[in-house]
């Protein structure tokens, strides 16, 4: 009993330092890769107590001690309980979403499993949704509470903006769910790691010499599904092209312009854990999640017959490894896509996610379900 | 008491006191908030009864998005400035809380306390066992609810669009 709850809570700790570390590095990688991208340096004056020996380290310290040392100002017309509790809401959902994503296949330490997942719920993705949902109060709560009427503006964007891609985004995941057959996110990673070979129906088994050897991950059964959640995962995130809650041109810095020191590090580190849980759940949804292809849980067993056997704990290291690797690219794509893009006008937002995201996640479920049915 | 006991007591007395303060918050948005709060603890409710389906779909619906949509409503019309308070509203809603409050008290009385939950089935409470009784024993229904929503998206539409 107590041994089970000391597993889940060093998994917990696991997940979430890994998560905070990762959302904390991404905020200098986002400073150096748009320095990249423009043809700047970037920031690169962090000294602390007279040493800027390490670029990075130094960066990654200097930039949250300035926050949390920075004046908490809270507007006086505001609501002085409300705008403390909104950055609280919008860290919340991002850092609880990683409770369901699995991260590794099992752990076998002597007689016990250990699950690489902080929690086996059986509505899996209905719970990441139910969490993204709730990420609309942070900004709604935390513009009301400013009261200022540009924060007001971007939280009446931002609220809008998000409901609307919440819909594509489930849409989206429902033709993945129809292929791997189940709603946990364990399974899904686990069925990705059969090849398109194995699961081909008789019906398509000519294609076995031509596409058998890649691994059944959904981007190859379903890559219409990845485009259509990447695109609503990245709005959801509400970052360029998708930044009208902010947007800085118009509303100055939208729904937290009225947010300083500490709390505003909160939306600030709340943005990077939501990067990074995007990038989790493309991974698992549609990149095999923790899955190396052709690694079994007892080695590798390559398509044409060679087989490599590795001890168990190599297995695991691996397969978190891949999670990782998986991750932090998914991460970099957004960051990429952010400084590459400009903002889209309002009315393109809303058009592109009722008119074009929404039918096209109808059809994909429609075309899912006729050729699961045609070729069973 | 055993720890399940325990948890129903925190968590209803949490709820009491959410409830309590979504009725008398002067502040709408602190009414709101304070009734997302009691929604997220109902959902919490239904984890202990086996029921984590039901308890999503709580904060999932509910705390989600319609919530949202009643923030949003409130924050564009601040009716801080529209309505003040009425004898016969008050009045009116103390009669309907007590008879409301009367009927408890009858089902309760006849009522044993339950032991501890346990889930009847390794299924109960999961996705398939909802899903499968929704599209089976209560097709119609289901479908019937599916179309009122429908009907009023479409008039939603059309009363919107009218004056253009």
């Amino acid at each position: 009993m107590i041994v089970d709850v000391a597993i889940v809570a060093a998994k917990s700790v696991l997940v979430l330092v890994m998560v905070l570390n990762l959302a904390g590095m991404l905020g200098w990688v986002e400073r150096k890769a748009s320095a990249l991208i423009q043809d700047r340096i970037g920031a690169n004056r962090a000294s602390i107590l007279g040493f800027a020996g390490l670029g990075l380290i130094n960066t990654m310290v200097a930039d949250p001690v300035k926050f949390l040392t920075k004046e908490d100002f809270i507007p006086p017309q505001g609501d002085r309980f409300l705008h403390t509790l909104a950055p609280c809401m919008a860290l919340f959902p991002a850092l609880v979403t990683f409770a369901v994503i699995p991260f590794g296949d099992v752990l076998v330490l002597g007689d016990r499993v250990i699950n690489l997942q902080i929690a086996n719920l059986n509505v899996g993705i209905l719970y990441v949704f139910a969490m993204a949902s709730f990420g609309v109060y942070g900004i709604v709560i935390g513009a009301w509470a400013s009261n200022n009427k540009f924060s007001l503006l971007g939280g009446v964007r931002g609220s809008a903006q998000m409901i609307s891609y919440e819909v594509a985004m489930g849409l989206s995941v429902v033709g993945v769910l129809m292929v791997y057959g189940t709603l946990e996110l364990q399974e899904i990673a686990r069925g990705q790691g059969a090849l398109i070979g194995e699961v081909l129906p008789q019906s398509l088994r000519f294609l076995k010499p031509a596409i058998g050897w890649l691994p059944a991950w959904g981007i190859f059964l379903q890559p219409l599904a990845f485009l259509l959640f990447f695109t609503a995962a990245i709005a959801e995130t509400k970052r360029v092209p998708f930044d009208l809650p902010e947007g800085e041109s118009e509303l100055i810095a939208g729904y937290h312009v009225e947010y300083s020191g500490g709390k505003f590090l909160m939306f600030f580190a709340g943005e990077f854990a939501e990067i990074v849980t995007a990038a989790a759940l493309t991974t698992t949804l549609f990149f095999g999640g923790w899955q190396v292809p052709y690694l079994m849980r007892d080695g590798f067993h390559f398509p044409w017959g060679t087989v490599w056997l590795l001890p168990q704990i190599a297995v695991v290291l691996m397969q978190v490894g891949a999670f990782a690797l998986k991750v932090v690219f998914f991460c970099w794509l957004q960051i990429l896509i952010r400084w590459s893009v400009p903002r889209f006008r309002y009315d393109q937002v809303m058009r592109l996610g009722w008119k074009m995201l929404l039918p096209l996640a109808l059809v994909n479920v429609i075309i899912t379900a006729i050729v699961i049915v045609a070729v069973q | 008491m055993t720890p399940s006991l325990i948890t129903f007591y925190a968590l209803a007395g949490l709820l009491v006191i959410s409830s309590l303060l979504v009725v008398f918050q002067r502040n709408v948005v602190h009414s709101a908030m304070a009734l997302v709060a009691a929604l997220c603890l109902i959902a919490i409710f239904f984890l202990t009864l086996h029921a984590p389906m039901v308890g999503v779909l709580q904060v999932l619906i509910y705390a989600g998005a319609i919530m949202v949509l009643f923030l949003f409503v409130i924050m564009f019309l601040n009716p801080a400035a529209l309505e003040q308070r009425r004898v016969t509203w008050w009045s009116l809603g103390t009669i309907a809380a007590l008879l409301l409050a009367g009927a408890f008290v009858a089902v309760m009385n006849g009522s044993e306390p339950t032991p501890d939950p346990i889930a009847s089935t390794e299924l109960f409470g999961s996705p398939e066992m909802l899903a499968k009784s929704l599209f089976t024993d209560f097709v119609l229904p289901f479908e019937i609810a599916s179309v009122l929503l429908l009907v009023a998206i479409v008039g939603a539409v059309v009363l919107a669009k009218r004056e253009h």
